[in-house]
């Protein structure tokens, strides 16, 4: 019998409450299976892409596919100047993010006053990491190919690049920071270290790993973005080497992106070949700065 | 022996007083530069947005002195390159906005069931198995998702559902986008759901709540505010994608809501410009200024209402 209470509570007889635990169970049940199969769609897509790629391209990797130039022949294309380009590009990205990122990160954790000007900083970089990729390319375009006249070079594809991943770095610098624990910082300052003292030779060594960890997952995002540097450097054929961040270049995405849509089948192969070294080159990295992080936070933790 | 080397590190008091002053003095000049250096490279980032609305609205300034601006929000043509040339921006707005609509119906639900298994339901030791591999998704560079969309999803599409399709579509270039923003989604929402208090699912096991109705009825709704923004961080993050929509989505500016056509989004249409070496100077150039302005204006607005969700719902333990 069902009836209500004064108060509004349902009241139900014990077999009616047993009988609908039944069914509350059964629902309980099924929905764990939906969740589980939600998280397997992102698992069972990941393997898919990566099957599909390997299935693709693994048989057309050889030493010359590395060693050499871009051809309008599919047997004869090759990697050469698209990985020197990604060496330069992300070589020198992380040359001038690391250090800004980490000043950055610095100054907002362990300078900057807590005021309105410092809040508006903050949301003002979170704002940049929500920035679409190819309105950095633009900034990049206006600013270091035509107003500094750096044109479609080495140089004007880093510095944006740099720009773009910069947010990234300072939110897991800010972050490694301030996992350092309050007490170093008080037992330098009473040492009678300064603050910069404090922070060259108590907080950097202790937040470096975290500083570090951020500094590759910035660059594997850098290494792996294509349209940015599409608007810096266009869809050029580069036959040459560069030696000198003042050349031009392409990069493994760029390639990837000019080799993709065009419907022979052979170029198919020659497409998934470069994007499995792309994806190895990324899975090196993350692997690195996920290790990295594991046992960083292993020793915070102890 | 203690006491030998005492004496040999004696020092005058006035000697003393002398160079600790003038170490004072130093460290007092390296502290201000130091300073000086750490705020210059935080003003890169202000300088950064400041540089990014300078040259989008300066740029597209000149192209609004050729074509009104109430001409490009309203106008429902865009043929650019072609005579007469049309500047509505609608098409290209309407292909943005329908393949990034296919994306969120796929990350949402997703995106937030996947975030309730790995918080409510997984082992913690599958939890950390799963959560990198989910991060690698996230990861993945979005070309190699336009080679997937294109040469997997698309053929697949056509093989058990739409045979007619053509091969650059909005939907598989969406469907795939929606997994690619899965971790995005799930991450943000999984990090609202662990920060819901334990005792408010102890309460409501308690009083004999099914794990099921703990996980729908109590955690989600405390985690709401989290779970929105997540939404539509995923959502802004869908419609400033690029290389995937290039690649996929195809290149026809179209006002349609039928995800088998091929249309062109708004950041594919900066890219088929941009890549074409446009010259400086031309109508076509400044166009895609204006168009990534609108771009900006709409994935700031997104972000902005994200972290307003954020600050105003938060449940506060």
């Amino acid at each position: 019998m069902e009836s209500t209470t004064p108060n509004g509570v349902r009241s139900v007889s014990a077999e009616q409450f047993h009988r609908s635990l039944r069914g509350r169970r059964l629902i309980g049940n099924a929905a764990v299976i939906l969740f589980l199969g939600s998280t397997l769609v992102g698992l069972a897509t990941l393997a898919a892409l990566i099957i599909d790629v390997l299935i693709d391209g693994l048989s057309w990797i050889d030493w010359d596919f590395l060693s050499t130039y871009p051809s309008r022949r599919p047997p004869d294309a090759g990697l050469r100047s698209a990985l020197f380009g990604t060496l330069w590009v992300g070589g020198l990205t992380a040359l001038f993010t690391f250090p800004i990122g980490t000043a950055t990160a610095i100054y907002l954790e362990e300078y900057a006053p807590r005021n309105r000007l410092t809040q508006f900083i903050e949301l003002n970089i979170s704002n940049l990491a929500g920035v679409p990729s190819i309105v950095y390319g633009l900034l990049g375009l206006a600013v270091f190919v035509f107003l500094l006249n750096l044109d479609r070079v080495i140089l004007a594809g880093a510095l944006t690049l740099t720009l773009l991943v910069l947010p990234l770095l300072i939110v897991a610098g800010r972050e490694a920071i301030r996992a350092v624990p309050d007490s170093y910082r008080q037992g330098s300052l009473a040492l009678g270290a300064t603050r910069w003292q404090t922070v060259r030779h108590v907080i950097l060594p202790s937040a470096l790993p975290g500083i570090l960890t951020g500094t590759i997952l910035a660059m594997s995002r850098a290494i792996g973005e294509a349209a940015p540097l599409l608007a810096i450097s266009g869809l050029v054929f580069v036959t040459f080497t560069p030696g000198h961040p003042f050349e031009r270049f392409t990069v493994l995405p760029i390639q990837i992106f000019n080799w993709v849509s065009r419907p022979q089948l052979d170029w198919q192969h020659v497409t998934a070949a470069a994007i499995i070294i792309l994806l190895l080159v990324l899975l090196t990295m993350n692997a690195t700065a996920i290790l990295l992080r594991d046992r960083f936070q292993r020793r915070s933790e102890e | 022996m203690a006491e030998a080397s005492f004496s040999a590190s004696r020092v005058s008091k006035e000697n003393l007083e002398k160079r600790l002053l003038s170490g004072k003095r130093a460290e007092r000049g390296t502290e201000t530069l130091i300073h000086m250096l750490l705020l210059a490279a935080t003003v890169v980032s202000i300088a950064t947005t400041l540089g990014i609305v300078f040259v989008l609205v300066n740029e597209s300034f000149r192209f609004f002195q050729e074509v009104s601006v109430i001409e490009f929000l309203t106008g429902t043509k865009w043929t650019p390159r072609f005579q007469p040339s049309l500047f509505g921006v609608l098409p290209l707005v309407a292909g943005t906005v329908l393949v990034a609509a296919i994306a969120i119906l796929v990350a949402a639900p997703v995106g937030l069931f996947t975030a309730i298994f790995l918080s409510e339901y997984a082992p913690n030791r599958l939890r950390r198995v799963v959560k990198p591999m989910l991060e690698i998704l996230a990861g993945i560079p979005t070309v190699v998702y336009g080679y997937f969309a294109l040469t997997f999803v698309t053929p697949l599409l056509q093989t058990f559902l739409f045979p007619d399709m053509i091969i650059f579509n909005a939907l598989s270039a969406g469907l795939v986008m929606g997994v690619m923003i899965i971790p995005i989604v799930s991450s943000l929402s999984e990090d609202a759901m662990l920060a819901v208090p334990r005792s408010l699912r102890e309460a409501a096991y308690a009083l004999g709540a099914t794990r099921f109705e703990v996980a729908t009825r109590v955690v989600t709704p405390a985690a709401l505010s989290g779970i929105v923004a997540a939404i539509i961080l995923g959502l802004s993050r869908a419609i400033g994608e690029t290389m995937l929509v290039t690649i996929a989505a195809g290149a026809t500016p179209r006002l349609t809501i039928d995800p088998r056509e091929s249309i062109q989004t708004m950041t594919a249409y900066i890219v088929q410009v941009g890549f074409g070496e446009t010259p400086q100077g031309t109508t076509i150039y400044y166009t895609i200024f204006a168009v990534a302005l609108l771009l900006f204006v709409m994935t700031l607005a997104m972000n902005i209402l994200g972290h307003l969700v954020v600050r105003r719902w938060r449940q506060a333990y």
